[in-house]
């Protein structure tokens, strides 16, 4: 996601988001699914599990769902499959309210959608083909077509040669292979991921998003992610809602909610992706300046490429560098840079302000000797 | 002469436990789906079934099987005409071999992670799709290996009834063996089922291995 092709111009002021991603991808704004005033109360629990719930899920795009443990990613989720009864509220898909299907509709509803799941979920007496053929074998899909489909999508997955396997005998990146080829054996329209990737190690995650990503682009389908990882929102979500106890908190485009995340629980999930201070220096912070040769630590958040020599001047003094990077979230750069400024003509409220011109998000650190 | 004996015996015993252990299999795997599925959470609920096919099940696992079967005698004779015999050992062999076996199944049903029942819902399958598709094949190691014990149990259960007047080998051992004291007839019949029971066991065990895909 990091590569240099990705927008580059520098964009002092982004484009809105919604006009953009509607220049680019015409269809993005339709809703998909749809939750209403959504809400879940397990029986003999006083706190819901969720709560008023307002939410649009655009067709064709990559939603991400992230928040603690705990926090009701998993039982939105499976309300869109009606794995879970709402209490309150409507889900929609495509405008139609699911909740008055009986099972025969839900059948019919649950063929258009597929779904992964953290453990696989894959039947242990059954060979790779025998898993990949069951949704089709007993929908009553004739031998041929199904035939043709399972050897098409153990192809896209890139599993061919394993069909005869039974699932013991694969890997955690294989196995969830053959979970996704399971999943896309109806041509949903839908694509369910209940932390498809936390039990699997950082390379096969990657491998696995990868293909998540490309199956998004190449059938246009929809996917619905939960995780609780940061980094699988940053590298193929398009939007994200952030959950904290049953209740939405902050929603929107990736790197907007990455660039300048208001919750606390944002601040607390992204933490581990964050800029920051080796531990020494970290160690040397202090609250307030020591003395006049004190230099102010600053942390900014800068969405595009600001020109550095026009921001350093800016905040004028001796401004060093102690630590940055740059980021490509879909096709937004977003850039971190911790800086020590010593000898400013600025106040530090000033300098804050004028760091502000340039970036989302200013932070002060510290001071330093 | 004793060969004949011997190994009328052997036939005996070999059918009535088969005839019983294979209508304790046709019945009890159902009940035990049944156990497990309306049970609470379950894909076909239905707690007020669930609680009494429980007690039911309860109920005659709980008799042990000299008493059952004496207490059955009426109901035997009503069912195949006559109390003494192969057929009529069959009935309270059955009665008591069922409630065990469908027991041991439901274990096995009920091991079967909840993950992957979800996964079928979550693909389309129809809840009996879920039992044949999912429950059935991913618990019949454990099956297996349950009908195994069954069949074993009916080995010791039927030389029990045929003390009593059933045939088979245990009616031999008791008649020849203890009433006779004649420890050759009663060393030859334990041999004989040492290695029946060996038999079964090895034969079970080997092929719930080859199913146990895990």
């Amino acid at each position: 996601m990091s590569q240099a092709s990705a927008l580059r111009a520098p964009t002092p002021q982004p484009l809105p988001p919604t006009a953009k991603e509607q220049a680019l991808r015409p269809e993005v704004n339709e809703a998909h699914v749809r939750f209403i005033g959504l809400g879940k109360t397990y029986p003999g629990q006083a706190q819901p599990a969720l709560h008023g719930i307002d939410l649009n899920i655009r067709r064709g795009e990559i939603f991400g769902i992230i928040g603690r443990s705990g926090a009701g990613k998993s039982s939105l989720l499976r309300t869109i499959n009606r794995l879970e009864q709402p209490s309150q509220g409507r889900v929609l898909i495509d405008q139609v309210d699911i909740a008055p299907f009986d099972e025969e509709s839900l059948v019919t509803l649950r063929r258009r959608i597929g779904m992964i799941f953290q453990h696989f979920n894959l039947m242990s007496a059954k060979t790779v083909w025998q898993n990949v053929e069951l949704p089709l074998k007993v929908a009553g899909v004739p031998k041929a077509e199904r035939q043709r489909k399972v050897r098409e999508l153990l192809e896209l997955v890139g599993l061919q040669e394993k069909h005869q396997v039974y699932p013991a005998q694969l890997s955690g990146g294989q196995k969830q292979r053959v979970g996704i080829a399971r999943a896309l054996v109806h041509d949903p329209e839908i694509l369910l991921c209940d932390e498809a990737t936390s039990a699997l190690d950082p390379e096969t995650t990657a491998s696995i998003l990868e293909l998540l990503r490309d199956i998004n682009q190449r059938l246009g389908l929809t996917i619905v992610l939960i995780t609780h990882e940061m980094a699988v929102i940053r590298d193929i979500c398009h939007r994200v809602v952030v959950l904290e106890r049953g209740e939405v908190v902050e929603q929107g485009e990736v790197w907007r909610v990455f660039g300048a995340p208001r919750h606390e629980v944002t601040r607390t999930l992204l933490a581990p992706l964050q800029a920051k201070l080796p531990a020494s220096l970290q160690a040397s912070l202090k609250a307030s300046p020591v003395s006049r040769d004190s230099a102010v630590v600053l942390k900014l958040t800068l969405l595009g490429e600001p020109e550095l020599s026009a921001l350093f001047n800016d905040l004028g003094g001796r401004v060093r560098l102690l630590q940055g990077g740059v980021e490509t979230i879909g096709e937004h750069a977003l850039g971190q840079l911790i800086l020590s400024v010593q000898h400013s003509p600025h106040e530090t409220h000033q300098l804050l302000a004028r760091a502000r011109r340039w970036a989302e998000d200013v932070e002060v650190l510290g001071h330093v000797v | 002469m004793w060969f004949d004996r011997l190994l009328e015996g052997l036939l005996d015993t070999l059918l009535m436990v088969g005839v019983s252990s294979l209508i304790a299999l046709l019945v009890g795997v159902p009940m035990a789906v049944l156990l497990v599925t309306s049970d609470k959470g379950g894909i076909f609920e239905a707690r007020l079934l669930n609680r009494v096919l429980g007690a039911f099940v309860n109920l005659f696992r709980s008799i042990p099987f000299l008493i059952l079967m004496v207490a059955l005698i009426p109901f035997t004779r009503l069912l195949v005409g006559t109390t003494y015999g192969v057929w009529a050992a069959v009935v309270p062999l059955t009665i008591a071999a069922t409630p065990f076996f469908a027991r041991i199944a439901e274990v096995s049903l009920r091991e079967v992670d909840h993950g992957l029942v979800e996964a079928a819902q979550a693909m389309g399958c129809r809840r009996w799709h879920i039992v044949w598709h999912v429950l059935l094949p991913e618990a019949l190691p454990g099956i297996v290996g349950g009908f195994t014990i069954t069949l074993v149990t009916l080995i010791n259960s039927s030389a029990m009834a045929g003390a009593i007047g059933a045939g088979g080998l245990g009616d031999i051992a008791y008649r020849y063996g203890y009433q006779r004291f004649d420890s050759q007839i009663m060393l030859t019949v334990i041999a004989m089922l040492v290695a029946l029971v060996a038999v079964i066991q090895l034969g079970g065990d080997r092929l719930a291995k080859g199913l146990n895909k895990r």
